[in-house]
């Protein structure tokens, strides 16, 4: 009788970056405190209010800071060992405009593409085939400088593409654009990571963002890792939000939910969420009201979302 | 609805072994520039001292008349010295916005983040400019020895002068190091070509002007130490084996040139990161 072989077991696939221990500081202020993280291949998104440290860690990693303590490593490389192997096998959206003065879109791009290494010919091939990618077709023969905000954005993703890296770094790519092209530029960078096999780190401020695009998050805040993790698992499992709003007491209502254990975030409006451990439900949230003797005026039943993991990690937003 | 997908391709083909991308830069400078009608005409009025010494070499070489304008080792000297008017303009024209540009529009970020390195980069720049100054120093002396042997028929001249071919070639180089690193240097300090061509412009004739009135009123023997281009002149001088202008010693000149190609060298190494770090 033969015994049945044990199912194969899934190994976690190697990260793509890696950091260990790394701190960077700019004179006296620190950008970033002994950040240990790991960045799975695939889409991630790398979270952090302003001045978390998230740009400087891309900056790092491309070599363009050098950390203060720390290793490093890119698609199994050392980045103070290897950074130009590195470079040649990643792309990068940096977060400002960025363009070779003088030229038009198809220029720039086939230029990127050789300075990556690629032949003149195979440059401009992949500079067209870019530019229609990321929809300035029409506009490849441009001078870039001419550009409006949007298309900036476009050029910028179209020259970190020609060279077909491995692993993308996209800084903030949705600043300043305007509603349709921010979904279309959500649409190209979920379409490279999702269809393309196109690993990419999505750094951004803008939670939807990152949530459209990524399965796995990296949360900075005050140069630290607040929390990382695939961003379903960080969302904890599901019917065990509550939007509320009470008549009046809004502030006795967050300080009783407290108290009873319930996590609570306030939002912009004066609605609240909050999260009702296992095994609780909505008839717990009346009852405390009750006992507080509050009138809820709004309770609905909610999902988990991103917003909520960025606001447990880093505090309320 | 397109007839072919215009998606997103994996790119299948090969790439060029590493540190090639200097020469993309300096490849793709050098077609900027030439695409410029303007700096076409600058080049073409800056051989028009080339085509007068090529009469002089015909005439003097062909006429017995002329014999009094014969070519000797100065002519070289003094070829090279006028045609660092040109050097000046083109330094200008083409070196002012090689960096400055590139800051203004956060190019380096770009260029940093491929792989190459800022020694590359740097390079790049410095091969744009050094081939236009090259192209009008080196190359015109270079030709104009070798026209000198074909109109007099024999190159007896040249063998008599052989010290002008490494004369030629090193006061040139030195021209045009120091005049392409100072303008990186300059042009690396700020994000205006404008105004980096007026500080490169301020450099010499303000340096020029401390060493006229230090001549002038101090009488110094050391004065000319304090210009560039008078510290180049004087190496001419000795490097061509005709009376040095001042009395200061050699030495001292190659040294201040040395110095300079190093601050150069030193403010490039501090201004050409991809991250301008503002502590």
């Amino acid at each position: 009788m033969v015994e049945p072989s044990p199912p194969p077991a899934t190994a976690a696939p190697e990260p793509v970056v890696t950091l260990q221990g790394v701190s960077v500081a700019y004179g006296k202020a620190w950008a970033m405190r002994e950040v240990t993280a790991s960045f799975r291949p695939g889409a991630v998104g790398l979270l952090g209010p302003n001045g978390a440290g998230k740009s400087t860690m891309i900056k790092a990693l491309l070599g363009f800071i050098k950390p203060n303590q720390g290793s490093m490593r890119v698609l199994g490389l050392d980045v103070t060992t290897a950074p130009l192997e590195i470079r040649s096998r990643i792309g990068y959206m940096p977060e400002n405009d960025g363009h070779i003065p003088g030229m038009n879109a198809v220029s720039f791009v086939a230029y990127c593409g050789e300075l990556a290494g690629l032949r003149p010919v195979d440059a401009m091939q992949r500079a067209h085939e870019v530019l229609y990618y990321v929809g300035l077709g029409e506009a490849r023969y441009r001078n870039v400088e001419t550009y409006s905000t949007g298309m900036k954005q476009r050029i910028k993703l179209a020259q970190a593409l020609v060279h077909d890296p491995d692993l993308l770094f996209l800084d903030e790519p949705t600043n300043g654009m305007d509603p349709k092209g921010r979904d279309e530029m959500l649409a190209l960078i979920r379409d490279l990571a999702h269809n393309k096999g196109v690993n990419l780190i999505l750094c951004s401020h803008l939670l939807p963002d990152v949530e459209h695009c990524c399965d796995h998050v990296v949360v900075m805040d005050k140069g630290r890792i607040a929390t990382q993790g695939p961003i379903e698992e960080l969302k904890g499992p599901r019917g065990r939000v509550f939007e509320i709003r009470a008549k009046d007491g809004h502030d006795r209502l967050v300080a009783a939910c407290r108290a009873a254990g319930f996590e609570c975030h306030e939002t912009d409006e004066d609605v609240m969420r909050v999260f009702v451990p296992e095994g609780l439900g909505a008839r717990e949230v009346f009852a405390l009201a009750a006992h507080e003797g509050l009138q809820l005026r709004h309770l609905r039943p909610s999902l988990p979302t991103l917003e909520d993991v960025f606001a447990k990690a880093v505090g309320d937003v | 609805m397109p007839i072919h997908d215009q998606g997103y391709r994996r790119y299948g083909g090969g790439k060029d072994a590493r540190g090639q991308a200097w020469l993309v830069i300096a490849r793709s400078g050098i077609k900027t520039m030439l695409a410029r009608r303007l700096f076409l005409a600058l080049l073409l009025v800056s051989w028009i001292r080339f085509f007068y010494e090529c009469i002089r070499v015909y005439l003097t070489t062909n006429f017995g008349q002329f014999s009094v304008l014969a070519t000797t080792a100065q002519t070289f000297r003094e070829f090279l010295e006028f045609q660092e008017l040109w050097v000046f303009f083109i330094t200008i024209y083409v070196g002012a916005g090689l960096i400055s540009n590139d800051r203004r529009a956060n190019a380096l970020q770009i260029y940093l983040s491929k792989p190459l390195t800022r020694f590359e980069y740097v390079a790049g720049k410095a091969a744009t400019l050094a081939v236009f100054l090259l192209g009008v120093t080196w190359l015109p002396a270079m030709l104009l020895l070798v026209i000198q042997g074909l109109f007099a028929g024999s190159f007896a001249f040249i063998r008599e002068h052989l010290f002008l071919l490494p004369a030629i070639t090193v006061y040139a180089f030195l021209q045009v190091m120091l005049a392409t690193f100072a303008m990186l240097a300059l042009s690396s300090m700020s994000k205006s070509a404008r105004f980096v061509g007026i500080m490169y412009a301020g450099l010499i004739f303000f340096t020029d002007a401390i060493f006229g009135m230090l001549k002038f009123l101090v009488k110094a023997s050391g004065a000319s130490l304090v210009s560039p281009t008078q510290n180049l002149a004087q190496l001419g001088d000795v490097i061509f084996r005709v009376p040095p202008r001042h009395e200061t010693p050699a030495v001292a000149s190659l040294t201040v040139i040395v110095f300079l190609l190093v601050v150069s060298i030193v403010i490039l190494e501090r201004k050409v990161r991809g991250v301008e770090v503002v502590a």
